[in-house]
């Protein structure tokens, strides 16, 4: 593996993986050693902030890391005598667009350097009150615009099953860290693929839930309508875990859906038997790289032996998915990123003499170019004049994107298809081109823009040995269908137990 | 060429919450700058509005006062556009499916067309220090809810603006949901106005404009008192009838009223028109408005001006006019129902004279908004009357008296007995007077003694029946209580 090629084992401060170490350990396997008192959260961190220190450098996928504060939750979660949470003693890393209090959040833009929230996202306190340890916060896109985490201002998030590839994004530095054992456990968050392209470009397991199972209070909105923050682990048990952590209502967030939330650990025993699997058409099209296609097909059979039943559907709008969620998303992202003004908060440029000059100055400064063009793009599409031939009539293919899922669902109880076109590809290599970016979330944008919940899932790898993810999507809050999908698919193979270093 | 003026209003009221409309801050007036204050309503990243459904059942209280139909899906819309008092970049707001749409206040003799009542949120508060070389921001105010009432533009004239503006005040005062106090901002206004050159519209049809072609219109901003429009429409006729004599158009704009000058000036022309990009509020769902929800609003509404009028007027003989002007403020209204509960209802007519005269005249001077600001309580009024009506004092000198006593709190019988002028307060005569009371009005007493303090009144008036009006109200009141407690089973 080239990581092993460029970072020998032999001069890494965290060598790669001695036998008693706890990088590759899962976050079940973590708790069942602090259950038998095999290790403590102080041994994990310090082991972990060793690997970190050896490693960053050269995979770059951390925007804010304090050794001295982890050790510190460390400290405090063994001196705790009440009962533990569900995340004991859990290493947990933040994506840098969740808010987390007093800890520089700054979505990797300029324009929020500095910016300390004064509050928690209903999903970091969720897992603060579980025992979790907040390891830091994740390298990311300019405000998850992107699918490469090249758009960073604190520079890119290098793959660490070859360095010199990108990790996918926009929650690259959450899946790199995974992928690198970093953490057992991230927080990433999904507009448009954001949490499973970066998962099937790092070889590990992401869930975009269905919109309203996570609450977004906290979560510095990219489009309203599409966004949620999902869990990245190395395992669908871990996964299962992280959700039924921060998943629930919550009465700060008016889209957050009133429903329980099931046991997602139990239900992953429930096996697949009898369950229907929808294998879409319009998902293998040209431009599907043969060994990700062979993959998915292997895939295919493979949970087919299980029990499923499969069947091909027909989703005939997916080819609009990219256009229609182009306009949405840049809508209503140019409107929620208006706050960054200059006026409370973050950057605000010395050179503003007037107020005009204040806004235009500091936004220019402060926003990369991704960021500007899919302000310019939202703002046109949402302008007087433009506002019904774009935005309004995206609106309108949004509900028939939607209505294929509600049908292909009449027939089937999951549908699978590849997370991405390709496995990660170079860095630099589609930066100077967006559509061609644009086109590499053309199997993941879809399941935003309806709202249901998908996961990807480790399911080969590349001739060169770079990871290949396939994506399960369900019926909205269904997440229990996917984790048994996945489980049962895991547990009949080995893709999950590979690890960067070879 | 005659032109005739086509005017159009829009009211923001402030709504009377505890909580502001999308977070749970206070919205206490004139507290320290910033004090009110949370990351949701400071715009700060990650945050999301939560709707405070008192906002929508107050929105939608006004909304049926004013007769409009309500919408049964609320839908909030998000109007966008950069001010340093705007910390999210946008407010707010509705758009195409507002709460209310339809309704109409009736003016005495025409009725004017509410095109559409919605909610939104309130913006912050800028503070320009001359001494300093920056602009401070208050955000106190950012968040509060607001109902924007807009009219269709159906008004004629400035009078007939001022007379809507103090109507429409009148009944948002009954409804209880705002204190309506300019000054402090809970309510603003703007106007917009064009000149028709065409047909004038008929005062008399009840609604629509001019036949015809509408001239450009101007809105104005600034505008800090009922006055204020008035004047500012005046200017603004006489302005753009000056624009059109001199063969010149008039051109697209917002202006700004400067109320010391006494003329309205030039903000921004129609090129600078900012495009607001409304869009739905994906952070909101749409609510829903069920029938039983409006049912129940419907019914807790109170009896309104118009009704309350109608109502005076039959119930005590009043002409309509001063039924409609004692019923344009519910303070006055209520003071007016006050003094009937002590007085004989054949001394209505006299006390709304008094009423709608000298102490209307008297407020004025004074510049009070509300009569309770005169300090002359209703019992003192009733006190009054009934001194003239007795024959005791005359009713010029009661306009002496009614002076005297507003300078020295006094009541008139006090101030008039201390004056040497005759007045039945001697106790024995009263109190003789106030036992044939008690044993001719055996129900009164009973339901006094269950605790029904009206029932006091009522005994107050029998006494003041039965010494022609002669006595005073007060000691007759004191008299009165101390029998009934004296003699208790």
């Amino acid at each position: 593996m080239p990581l092993t090629e460029k970072v020998p084992s032999s001069r890494c401060p965290g060598s790669l993986t001695p036998p008693d170490s706890p990088f590759p350990l899962t976050a079940q396997e973590l708790q069942s050693l602090y259950q038998t008192g095999k290790t403590t959260p102080s041994e994990v961190v310090e082991a972990l902030i060793r690997r970190i220190e050896g490693l960053e450098p050269k995979l770059h996928t951390l925007t804010w890391f304090d050794a001295a504060r982890v050790r510190e939750q460390a400290k405090a979660l063994e001196r705790q005598k009440d009962s533990k949470g569900p995340l004991w003693g859990v290493p947990v890393l933040i994506k840098d667009n969740i808010c987390v209090q007093g800890v520089p959040t700054t979505c990797a833009s300029k324009i929020l350097k500095g910016f300390h929230p004064p509050y928690d996202a209903t999903v970091v306190e969720r897992l603060k009150k579980a025992g979790a340890i907040l390891l830091g916060m994740a390298n990311m896109d300019e405000f998850a615009f992107g699918s490469s985490c090249e758009h960073s201002c604190y520079g890119p998030t290098r793959n660490p099953w070859d360095p010199t590839r990108v990790p996918g994004g926009s929650s690259g530095g959450s899946a790199a860290a995974v992928a690198a054992h970093f953490t057992p456990m991230a927080l990433g968050s999904d507009t448009g693929g954001s949490i499973r392209q970066p998962a099937a470009f790092c070889g590990v397991v992401g869930l975009k839930p269905t919109y309203g199972r996570v609450s977004r209070y906290g979560l510095i909105a990219f489009a309203s309508s599409l966004d949620q923050i999902g869990p990245i682990t190395r395992t669908t048990a871990d996964c299962a875990l992280l959700l039924q952590t921060i998943a629930g209502f919550d009465p700060r967030d008016s889209t957050s859906g009133n429903l329980e939330v099931p046991n997602y650990l139990k239900a992953l025993e429930a096996g697949v038997k009898g369950l229907r699997l929808g294998v879409p058409k319009e998902y293998f099209v040209d431009g599907l790289d043969p060994q990700v296609k062979q993959s998915i097909e292997a895939a295919v059979a493979k949970v087919q032996k299980l029990g499923m039943r499969v069947t091909e559907v027909s989703m005939p709008n997916t080819q609009y998915a990219i256009p229609t969620y182009y306009i949405v998303a840049t809508a209503e992202a140019s409107s929620n990123l208006a706050r960054f003004d200059g006026v409370q908060y973050g950057h605000r440029s010395p050179n503003g003499q007037t107020l005009l000059k204040m806004y235009t100055q500091t936004r220019g400064e402060g926003f990369g170019p991704e960021a500007k063009r899919r302000i310019i793009l939202g703002t046109f599409v949402l302008s007087s004049g433009y506002y019904e031939a774009y935005y309004g009539h995206a609106l309108k293919v949004r509900t028939l994107i939607k209505q294929d899922f509600d049908r292909a669902f009449q027939e089937v109880d999951c549908l699978i298809t590849p997370t991405s076109p390709t496995p990660a590809f170079r860095l630099g290599e589609k930066l100077e081109d967006p559509l061609t970016m644009y086109l590499s979330d053309i199997f993941t944008i879809s399941v935003n823009l309806s709202g249901v919940p998908a996961l990807s899932i480790p399911c080969g790898f590349t001739q060169e040995g770079l990871p290949i993810g396939m994506q399960l999507i369900a019926k909205p809050f269904a997440e229990e269908t996917l984790f048994r999908v996945a489980h049962a698919y895991e547990q009949a193979t080995d893709w999950h137990q590979r690890q960067p270093q070879g | 060429m005659k032109y005739v003026p086509v005017i159009g209003l829009e009211v923001h009221l402030q709504l009377k919450t505890a909580s502001k409309i999308f977070c749970g801050c206070a919205t206490t007036f004139g507290a320290a700058p910033n004090s009110q204050v949370c990351p949701v309503c400071l715009g700060f990243p990650g945050v999301l509005p939560v709707l405070n459904r008192q906002a929508l059942v107050l929105g939608i209280r006004v909304a049926l006062g004013l007769h409009c139909q309500i919408q049964p899906h609320i839908v909030f819309h998000r109007k966008n556009y950069f001010y340093p008092d705007l910390p999210k970049g946008f407010q707010i707001s509705q758009y195409d499916l507002p709460l209310g749409t339809d309704g109409v206040v009736e003016l005495p003799e025409r009725k004017i067309r509410i095109r559409r009542a919605h909610l939104e949120e309130d913006a912050g508060k800028l503070i320009h220090k001359e001494a300093e070389d920056a602009s401070l921001v208050d955000f106190n105010r950012t968040g509060m809810p607001l109902l924007e009432i807009v009219t269709e533009p159906d008004l004629t004239s400035p009078e007939e603006a001022y007379l809507y503006l103090k109507t429409l005040k009148a009944i948002l005062e009954y409804l209880e949901v705002s204190d309506c106090d300019m000054e402090k901002g809970s309510l603003r206004c703007d106007t917009n106005i064009s000149l028709s050159s065409l047909t004038p519209p008929s005062p008399l049809r009840g609604e629509g404009k001019g036949e015809g072609v509408l001239g450009t219109r101007a809105e104005i901003k600034n505008l800090n008192s009922f006055k204020a429009v008035s004047r500012a429409l005046h200017f603004e006729i006489q302005r753009q009838t000056k624009v059109l004599e001199e063969g010149e158009k008039v051109q697209q704009e917002t202006r700004t009223w400067d109320d010391v000058q006494g003329v309205t000036l030039s903000m921004r022309s129609k090129e600078y028109a900012h495009d607001y990009r409304y869009f739905p509020e994906p952070d909101l769902v749409p609510f829903t408005v069920t029938p039983q929800e409006l049912e129940a609003v419907q019914k807790n509404l109170p009896e309104l001006p118009k009704v309350r009028a109608q109502r005076l007027a039959q119930q005590y003989g009043l002409s309509g006019a001063d039924a409609g002007v004692l019923t344009s403020s519910k303070g006055t209204a209520d003071y007016f129902e006050d003094c009937l509960k002590i007085s004989s209802a054949s001394h209505a007519k006299m006390l709304a004279n008094w009423i709608l005269s000298e102490m209307a005249r008297e407020m004025n001077e004074r510049n009070l908004e509300n009569i309770s600001g005169l300090k002359f309580p209703p019992a003192y009024l009733v006190e009054l009357v009934g001194l003239i009506e007795s024959g005791r004092i005359s009713g010029k000198m009661a306009k002496e008296v009614f002076v005297e006593c507003l300078k020295s709190s006094q009541s008139p019988a006090a101030w008039v007995e201390s004056k040497g002028l005759t007045q039945v307060s001697d106790r024995s005569t009263l109190k003789e007077a106030a036992l044939g009371v008690i044993q001719e009005q055996v129900q009164a007493v009973a339901d006094y003694r269950k605790g029904k303090d009206q029932a006091l009144m009522f005994l107050v008036g029998q006494l003041m029946r039965r010494t022609q009006g002669a006595a005073s109200p007060a000691v007759s009141q004191e008299i009165l209580r101390e029998l009934l407690e004296e003699r208790r089973p």
